[in-house]
């Protein structure tokens, strides 16, 4: 097992450039959330000229809709949804400086490409494990599309948040890799 | 005759609803265990240390498991001696399932219409199949499915000539294209014969065996075994990072086919593989 790395957000450039395919990091800070509808929404919005809810230069984006929290609890189980249903929409985001991506799955050729020419990070989270994840999870408030319920965009602060390093910069993608080593067939 | 209030019947959902959501099956939780024995990969193995640690906090914190608690399927067998009393059957089962979802916080993921895409906001309606057996009982299963593993289930309507080989290599097919997508270590359920509907009915209902049950047919089983270990060969994984876990288990049922048809269904089921059953028993009136 590689050793942890310790990531806080924002996202930089800089910080970019030293994660690779296959790291293990623990994320602390500010990230967002958005799922299909969301991404629709933000991305018609750009079509239209108008402004994004959030600036997503250097941020984060967390594919989930999350359970309804319990008294008591921040947010409820929120565990990564797949994420090639963003894939219309990721390269625009990266484009506009969006460095960062958490999710569960295969990416498009295209999302991969912008992440390579703009410089941005896809993260896998474990599918599945929404309850473990929910504790890492120490605010959330929703600050767009309230509208969408559990799809609304809501401002996270996370604290070492687990999550593997998928598919880095250069376009080195742990699903290719990792099959690879164990494919026997 | 013997009678079934409707009232018990929506009790008795709302209760399925949530403990199939919080509550991962022994046997799942035992299939982890015995994966972490046999995975090479450093990853793999710490995957399935989470998904054991995630499915004790949901069951000791009640919280759902996963963050998709799904579309509701229900398998219902009315036992055709029975009588219901109080109300229609179906609508009890979708009350049923409002209430579970809104009482045991769990995510409403259903929407009204597949184009205008407007959320019901209670997780209703349903998907119900209803079988009809001998008998004064009532048996409701119900199996929340999320979409993750469900979107990458597939049909395809072979040929005869195609064989045993070309169902056994679209199953194989079906989980390599999926990749980490479904959250593997997945559960296939895979479906044979019958026609295209009978297919997918029977990929699905597969599910619900317990990991580790075998097709009762002793060649059925072994077809089951033979393709565990080819998708095991994949590489895929424990959620796609790599490895020699990427299925628990496959789930085979068969049904008599047309002449000329060989349909062959593939139904992926997560790890978070959810379905709790109940027998309810009619009361003399």
């Amino acid at each position: 097992m590689a050793e942890v790395i310790r990531l806080e957000t924002p996202l930089t450039h800089e910080k970019v450039a030293q994660l690779k395919s296959g790291d293990n990091v623990l994320i602390s800070g500010v990230i967002y959330t958005g799922r299909d509808a969301a991404h629709k929404k933000m991305v018609d919005a750009l079509a239209r000229g108008e402004a994004l809810p959030f600036d997503v230069k250097d941020q984060v984006i967390f594919f989930v809709g999350p359970t309804p929290p319990k008294p008591g609890q921040v947010i409820g189980s929120s565990g990564p949804t797949t994420s090639y249903r963003m894939d219309a929409y990721s390269p625009t985001l990266i484009e506009r400086g969006l460095t960062g991506m958490i999710g569960k799955g295969l990416r498009s050729e295209e999302v991969i490409a912008a992440m390579k020419k703009y410089g941005a990070v896809y993260f896998g989270a474990i599918g599945g494990s929404g309850a473990l994840l929910a504790k890492r999870i120490v605010a959330a408030e929703v600050i767009a599309y309230p509208e969408l319920g559990p799809e609304a965009v809501r401002r996270l602060e996370v604290k070492d948040f687990p999550v593997m390093v998928i598919i880095d910069q250069e376009g080195n993608n742990l699903y290719e890799t990792g099959k690879a080593q164990y494919r026997t067939y | 005759m013997k009678t079934v209030y409707v009232n018990a019947i929506i009790d008795a959902v709302e209760k399925l609803c949530i403990e199939a959501n919080y509550d991962l099956g022994e046997d799942v939780l035992l299939s982890f265990k015995k994966a972490l024995t046999t995975e090479k990969s450093p990853l793999g193995r710490e995957v399935l240390d989470r998904l054991i640690e995630n499915a004790t906090i949901a069951h000791e914190e009640r919280v759902p498991m996963c963050q998709d608690t799904g579309m509701t399927v229900i398998f219902v067998e009315l036992g055709q001696e029975l009588h219901i009393e109080g109300g229609a059957l179906t609508d009890a089962l979708n009350e049923g399932v409002r209430r579970g979802y809104e009482k045991g916080y769990l995510r409403k993921s259903v929407v009204k219409d597949p184009f205008d895409r407007v959320n019901t906001k209670d997780n209703t309606p349903a998907i119900i199949h209803y079988g009809l057996v001998p008998g004064d009982e009532l048996q409701i299963t119900v199996a929340p499915k999320g979409a993750g593993s469900e979107n990458m289930g597939a049909l395809k309507m072979l040929k005869p000539s195609d064989g045993l080989e070309g169902a056994m290599q679209f199953v194989v097919d079906t989980v390599d294209q999926a990749g980490g997508n479904p959250c593997p270590p997945i559960i296939v359920g895979v479906g044979v014969g019958g026609n295209m509907e009978k297919a997918t009915y029977l990929a699905k209902k597969s599910l619900l065996r317990d990991v580790g049950v075998h097709n009762k047919e002793e060649r059925l089983a072994k077809i089951e075994e033979e393709l565990l270990e080819r998708i095991n060969k994949l590489g895929i994984g424990p959620q796609g990072f790599g490895g020699v876990n990427t299925a628990l288990a496959v789930n085979l049922e068969v049904y008599p086919t047309h002449i000329a048809m060989l349909p062959v269904a593939v139904n992926i089921n997560c790890h978070a593989a959810r379905h709790k059953t109940i027998t309810l028993k009619g009361r003399e009136e």
